[in-house]
C-alpha cells in the first residue's frame, strides 16, 4: 500500500500538473501579435441613474432622427433609468416627461405613439441609403455587439477628411458613412499621425482644431453618458439580473450545504 | 421500503402490472456501483441535468421564438426583452448549450483515463459516441435559430462542408439549405430538427446507454470489475447499492454544477463572447460576412483540423469526420488489457495527458485569426491528434519495448514525408514555421515512444489489486 | 431504508432528519426555478402595449349610433343613446334578470345604477356575450318583426339567441347568465374618452 500508494500519488500530480505546464509551453510560444482596436474605456456605470437619464435624452435628440432603438420601449426605459414613484414621479408625471423628452414619433394615424410603444422611428432605409452609402443600423444592440468602450472611443474619434462624402473620418471605424452628429459640441478634431517611440504601433493623435460648445471634460461626460445609456439598452435585464443572481446563489449555497450533511451522514455506512 | 417480496396498495396495483419495484431495484437499490468513485463520476449526471435543462428551457422559449427568418431575431429580442423572466429561459438555454459540451468533455475523458470502454463496455462507448454526434448536430442548429451574423455564417461554412464531397457535395448542400444561400427553408427546416426530432434521439439514446451501462456495470477509477468478488449474497464486495449512497453523493454535486451554472447565468451570460459570440447580436447580412467569424468554442477543435487539412477541401472535411469516428474506434485501437491508467507504464499516462493539452489547443486556434505561426501550429496539432491512437495502439503491449522504436521511426517518418511534402522555400514565412515547429510532433513521439524504450521504469505497468483503492 | 447494511450506530432520526431538510430545499429551489419559467406566460410588454387604454374620440358620434374600437382586443361598443332609447329603458325592468346591476363583477362602480353609465346618454360595453363569447349585433330597432312587439332596441346574438337591452342588461330566458360588462373608462373632456382606466378615484 505505501510505496506504490505513494506513487501513485506522484504520478497524480504530474498527471494535474502536466496540462497547465504544457498548455503555458505550447501557447507560449506563440507571438502575441493581436492587432487589437486601441478602444478607451467607458467606465460604464449603470447605477448612476441622472447619467441614464442625461443620456437618453441626448439619444432621442441627436440620434433617433436617424437611429431606432427599436427593440426598447418608452415605458420600459422610463422605469429603468429612475422615472418610477420611487423617486417622486407618478404615473402622469412619467407619461407628461415622456411626452416632452423622449417621444417625438406618431404612429400611422399621426397620434403620438403609445407610451409601451417600441423606439421605432419613421426614417425610410431607403433614404438613409441614399443619404450616407448605407443603411443605418439600430442601436438596440450596439453596446453588446460593438461593446461599450467601441461606442465610447467611436463617439471621440471622429476627425476631419476632406476625401469622405461627411467630411469626416473615424478612428475605430474606417470610412464611416455617418456624419459626425456631436460636432457642434464637441468641436472638429484633426489626426496626426503618431510617431511616438514604437514607430508604426502608436495609436493616432487627435488635436482639436476648431472648438466647439462643450470643453473636453464636458464633451467627455455627454458622451459617457450616451454610452452609459446604450449600455444599459443593449440589455435592460442587466439592471436586476445581478441582485437576483445574488439570492440564488446564497440559497444554492446553503442547498448544498443541507446535501453534504445528508451525504456525510449516509457515507458513514461505507469504509 | 417494500422490504416485503408483495408490496400491497396503490404501488402493489401498480406493480402487478408494471415492473415497477424490479426496475427500482436493478437500476437504483440494487444496482451495485464500485465505491470508490471520485470527482470525474460526476459528469454522468450532470449531462443528464444538464439535458433536462435544455429540453425544459427549450420548450419554453419555443412558446415565444419565431422560426422565420423575417421574425427570428427580433423574437430573440422579444424574449429577452417583453416576455416576463424571458431573459432567464433564454440564458438557462445558451448556458446550457455550453455546459452541455463541458460535462460531456469531461464524461469522455473520464473514459480515456479509467479505460471505461474496456470489459464488455464497447457499447457503452459506442452509445455515448453517438449521443455525442447527435449533442453536436443539436447544438449546430439550434445555433441557427437567433438568425445572428454568427448563426448565419456559422451555418453557410457548416452546411457548404457537405459541398466538398466530391460529384453529388453541390446538389446535396442545395437539398440541405431548400435554397440557394442559407434562408427562410433552412431555418425552417434546422428548426424542426432541432426541437423535436433530435431531442427524441437524444432522450433515447440516453436511456439506451444507461441501460447498456447497468447490463455491464459501472467502471471505476481502478479499472476493477467488482463483480469479480461477490460475498456470500452475491453482492460485490466493493459495490454500493446506488441508492440511497450514489443519489445523496450527487446531490451537492448538482448544486456545484448549479453554483456555477447560474454564476454565469446572473454574472457573466456571455463569457466574453464564447457562450454568446458579440456578432451574434447583429441581425444575419447574406451580404456581409462579418470581420471575424469562428465558431462557438465547443466545434473550434475540430474546425482547427479543418482548417489545418489543406491538401484540398475534401480532405479537410474528410479530417474533421475522421478526428471524430477515430474516437469512435477507441475500444478496438486501445487494445491493453489493463484499464486505468494509474497501472499503465508512466508513457501512457503522458500520452493521454498531451491528448488533452491537444484537444484544448486546437480549441483555442479555433478562435483565433489565421496567422503562418497559427497555422502551422494548428497543423502540428492536428499530426499529434492523429498520432494519439497509433500511440495508444502501439502502447496496448508494453512487453516488447523494442516495437517502440519501430513505431517512433515510422511515425516520426510519415511526419516528416509530410513535412516534405509541405515545405515551399518560397513561402518564407511558412517554411520558417515549419522548420522549427516539427518540435512538437517529435517531441509528442519521444515522450511516448522513445522514453519508455530507453528509460524502462517509464514502461512499467503495475499489478491491478484484487480490491479498489479509495 | 438500510437496514440490511449496518445495524451498527445509524442515526435514523438524523437521516430522516436530514432528507427532510434536503427535500424541503430542494422543493423550494424547485419552486423558484419553475416560477420565472411559468411566468413566461403572462402578458409580455407587447401585449401589455398593445392592451394599453385607448383614447376615443366621440365627438362624432350621432345619437342612436354605436361606435366600435378595439381595447385589449376585445370590441368595445360606445352608443350614444337618444332621450327616447333612455325613456323606453325602465318598461324592459320585468323583463330582464338583473335590472339592478346586483352582479358586481360586470361593471365599474360608477356604472351600477339603472343606466349602467357615468353619462346617461354615453353607454360603453364590452362587446361579449356573456354566454359564450360571441359578439352580439346591434338592433337599436323598435319591435322589428324577428325579435317581437316588445323590443326597444338593444343587442342579439346571433350565436345562441341572448338578448340584451340597451343598457346591456340580459333579458330573461336567454342562455346569457349575466349583463354585458361595463369596462372602466371616463372622460378625460367631454368629448374624448378614455378606455381602459377608471381616472383615478372613480
Amino acid at each position: 500500500m505505501s510505496s506504490k500508494g505513494l506513487s501513485n500519488s506522484i504520478r497524480k500530480w504530474v498527471f494535474v500538473l502536466i496540462v497547465p505546464v504544457l498548455l503555458l509551453v505550447i501557447l507560449g510560444s506563440i507571438g502575441g501579435s493581436d492587432h487589437k482596436l486601441n478602444l478607451q474605456s467607458a467606465h460604464v456605470n449603470l447605477d448612476d441613474k441622472e447619467s441614464l437619464q442625461r443620456g437618453a435624452k441626448y439619444f432621442v435628440n441627436y440620434c433617433m432622427g436617424c437611429h431606432s432603438l427599436k427593440f426598447n420601449r418608452y415605458n420600459r426605459v422610463a422605469k429603468d433609468i429612475g422615472l418610477t414613484a420611487d423617486n417622486g414621479f407618478s404615473d402622469d408625471d412619467v407619461v407628461n416627461l415622456l411626452r416632452e423628452n423622449l417621444i417625438f414619433t406618431r404612429d400611422e394615424e399621426g397620434k403620438p405613439v403609445k407610451v409601451g410603444s417600441l423606439m421605432e422611428n419613421a426614417y425610410p432605409p431607403k433614404a438613409a441609403k441614399m443619404a450616407f452609402g448605407a443603411s443605418v443600423p439600430d442601436l438596440s444592440l450596439v453596446g453588446r455587439s460593438r461593446g461599450p468602450d467601441w461606442i465610447y472611443t467611436y463617439l471621440k474619434g471622429f476627425y476631419l477628411d476632406d476625401s469622405r462624402p461627411m467630411g469626416v473620418n473615424n478612428t475605430v471605424f474606417k470610412d464611416v458613412g455617418m456624419p459626425h452628429v456631436l460636432g457642434n459640441l464637441q468641436g472638429w478634431q484633426v489626426k496626426e499621425e503618431a510617431h511616438g517611440k514604437d514607430g508604426e504601433h502608436g495609436a493616432p493623435v487627435l488635436k482639436l482644431a476648431k472648438p466647439g460648445k462643450l470643453n473636453a471634460a464636458e464633451y467627455d461626460r455627454v458622451v459617457h453618458d450616451l454610452t452609459n445609456f446604450l449600455t444599459y439598452a443593449s440589455e435592460p435585464a442587466q439592471l436586476s439580473r445581478k441582485t437576483i443572481g445574488i439570492f440564488v446563489l446564497l440559497f444554492v449555497i446553503l442547498f448544498f450545504l443541507v446535501a453534504l450533511a445528508l451525504e456525510k451522514e449516509y457515507w458513514k455506512d461505507i469504509h | 421500503m417494500a422490504t416485503g417480496t408483495q408490496a400491497t396498495g396503490l404501488l402493489g396495483w401498480i406493480d402487478e402490472r408494471f415492473p415497477l419495484i424490479e426496475t427500482w431495484k436493478a437500476h437504483m437499490s440494487e444496482y451495485y456501483a464500485p465505491k470508490n468513485f471520485n470527482a470525474w463520476y460526476y459528469f454522468g449526471v450532470l449531462a443528464m441535468l444538464v439535458l433536462v435543462i435544455q429540453i425544459v428551457s427549450g420548450i419554453f422559449l419555443t412558446m415565444h421564438y419565431k422560426p422565420d427568418a423575417q421574425l427570428a431575431f427580433a423574437s430573440v429580442e422579444y424574449i429577452m426583452r417583453d416576455v416576463p423572466g424571458g431573459w432567464f429561459i433564454r440564458y438557462l438555454h445558451s448556458t446550457g448549450a455550453s455546459a452541455f459540451f463541458i460535462v460531456v468533455y469531461f464524461h469522455m475523458f473520464r473514459g480515456l483515463m479509467y479505460g471505461s470502454y474496456k470489459g464488455k463496455r464497447e457499447l457503452v462507448w459506442l452509445i455515448g459516441m453517438v449521443i455525442y454526434l447527435a449533442l453536436m448536430a443539436e447544438a449546430f442548429m439550434g445555433y441557427l435559430l437567433p438568425w445572428g451574423q454568427m448563426s448565419f455564417w456559422g451555418a453557410q461554412v457548416i452546411i457548404n462542408l457537405f459541398n466538398t464531397i466530391p460529384v453529388i457535395g453541390n446538389d446535396l448542400s442545395l437539398w440541405i439549405r431548400g435554397d440557394f444561400v442559407i434562408s427562410d427553408p433552412t431555418l425552417n427546416r434546422l428548426f424542426a430538427f432541432h426541437v423535436a426530432a433530435v431531442p427524441l434521439i437524444l432522450v433515447a439514446l440516453v436511456f439506451v446507454h444507461i441501460v447498456a451501462l447497468h447490463k455491464v456495470g459501472s467502471n471505476n477509477p481502478d479499472g476493477i470489475e467488482i463483480k469479480a468478488l461477490k460475498n456470500e449474497k452475491g453482492i460485490p464486495l466493493d459495490g454500493v447499492p446506488f441508492h440511497p449512497y450514489y443519489t445523496v453523493h450527487d446531490i451537492p454535486a448538482i448544486a456545484a454544477f448549479f453554483f456555477v451554472f447560474f454564476g454565469i447565468i446572473f454574472f457573466m451570460p456571455e463569457v466574453g463572447g464564447y457562450f454568446l459570440e458579440h456578432a451574434n447580436f447583429e441581425p444575419a447580412n447574406p451580404l456581409k460576412t462579418p470581420e471575424h467569424i469562428a465558431p462557438v468554442w465547443y466545434f473550434t477543435p475540430f474546425y482547427t483540423i479543418l482548417r489545418s487539412v489543406t491538401l484540398s477541401p475534401f480532405a479537410g472535411t474528410v479530417a474533421m469526420f475522421g478526428a471524430i469516428i477515430m474516437l469512435f474506434l477507441l475500444p478496438w485501437i486501445d487494445r491493453n488489457p489493463i484499464k486505468s491508467w494509474r497501472y499503465r507504464n508512466t508513457a501512457h499516462m503522458f500520452n493521454i495527458a498531451i491528448f488533452a493539452v491537444v484537444f484544448i489547443v486546437l480549441g483555442y486556434l479555433g478562435v483565433k485569426p489565421v496567422t503562418d505561426e497559427l497555422k502551422e501550429l494548428g497543423v502540428r496539432m492536428t499530426e499529434i491528434y492523429f498520432l494519439f491512437f497509433a500511440v495508444l495502439y502501439a502502447h496496448s503491449n508494453s512487453s516488447k519495448p523494442g516495437r517502440y522504436l519501430i513505431w517512433f521511426i515510422v511515425l516520426a517518418g510519415i511526419v516528416f514525408l509530410i513535412d516534405f511534402y509541405r515545405y515551399n522555400p518560397e513561402a518564407v514565412e511558412s517554411a520558417k514555421q515549419i522548420k522549427w515547429q516539427w518540435i512538437w510532433p517529435i517531441g509528442y513521439l519521444s515522450v511516448t515512444l522513445l522514453l519508455p524504450f530507453i528509460v524502462r521504469p517509464c514502461n512499467a505497468e503495475k499489478p491491478v489489486p484484487e480490491r479498489v483503492t479509495s | 431504508m438500510s437496514d440490511s447494511d449496518s445495524n451498527t450506530g445509524v442515526d435514523k432520526k438524523r437521516r430522516r432528519m436530514l432528507i427532510g431538510a434536503t427535500a424541503v430545499v430542494g422543493a423550494a429551489g424547485t419552486a423558484a426555478f419553475a416560477t420565472p419559467l411559468l411566468m413566461s406566460w403572462m402578458p409580455s410588454a407587447r401585449a401589455l402595449n398593445a392592451g394599453a387604454p385607448v383614447d376615443v374620440n366621440i365627438s362624432k358620434v350621432e345619437p342612436g349610433q354605436q361606435l366600435t374600437v378595439i381595447w385589449q382586443g376585445k370590441p368595445v361598443w360606445i352608443v350614444k343613446r337618444t332621450e327616447q332609447m333612455l325613456k323606453d329603458l325602465p318598461a324592459n325592468v320585468p323583463l330582464l334578470k338583473d335590472p339592478d346591476s346586483a352582479v358586481d363583477t360586470q361593471q365599474p362602480a360608477y356604472a351600477k345604477n339603472e343606466i349602467r353609465s357615468r353619462k346617461p346618454e354615453i353607454l360603453v360595453l364590452i362587446g361579449i356575450c356573456t354566454h359564450l363569447g360571441c359578439s352580439p349585433t346591434y338592433r337599436p330597432e323598435l319591435a322589428p318583426a324577428d325579435l317581437g312587439p316588445e323590443w326597444k332596441g338593444g343587442w342579439y346574438c346571433p350565436c345562441h339567441g341572448s338578448r340584451f337591452d340597451l343598457a346591456g342588461r340580459v333579458f330573461k330566458n336567454v342562455p346569457a347568465p349575466t349583463n354585458l360588462v361595463v369596462p372602466p373608462y371616463y372622460f378625460k373632456t367631454d368629448n374624448l374618452l378614455l378606455v381602459g382606466e377608471d381616472g383615478g378615484a372613480a
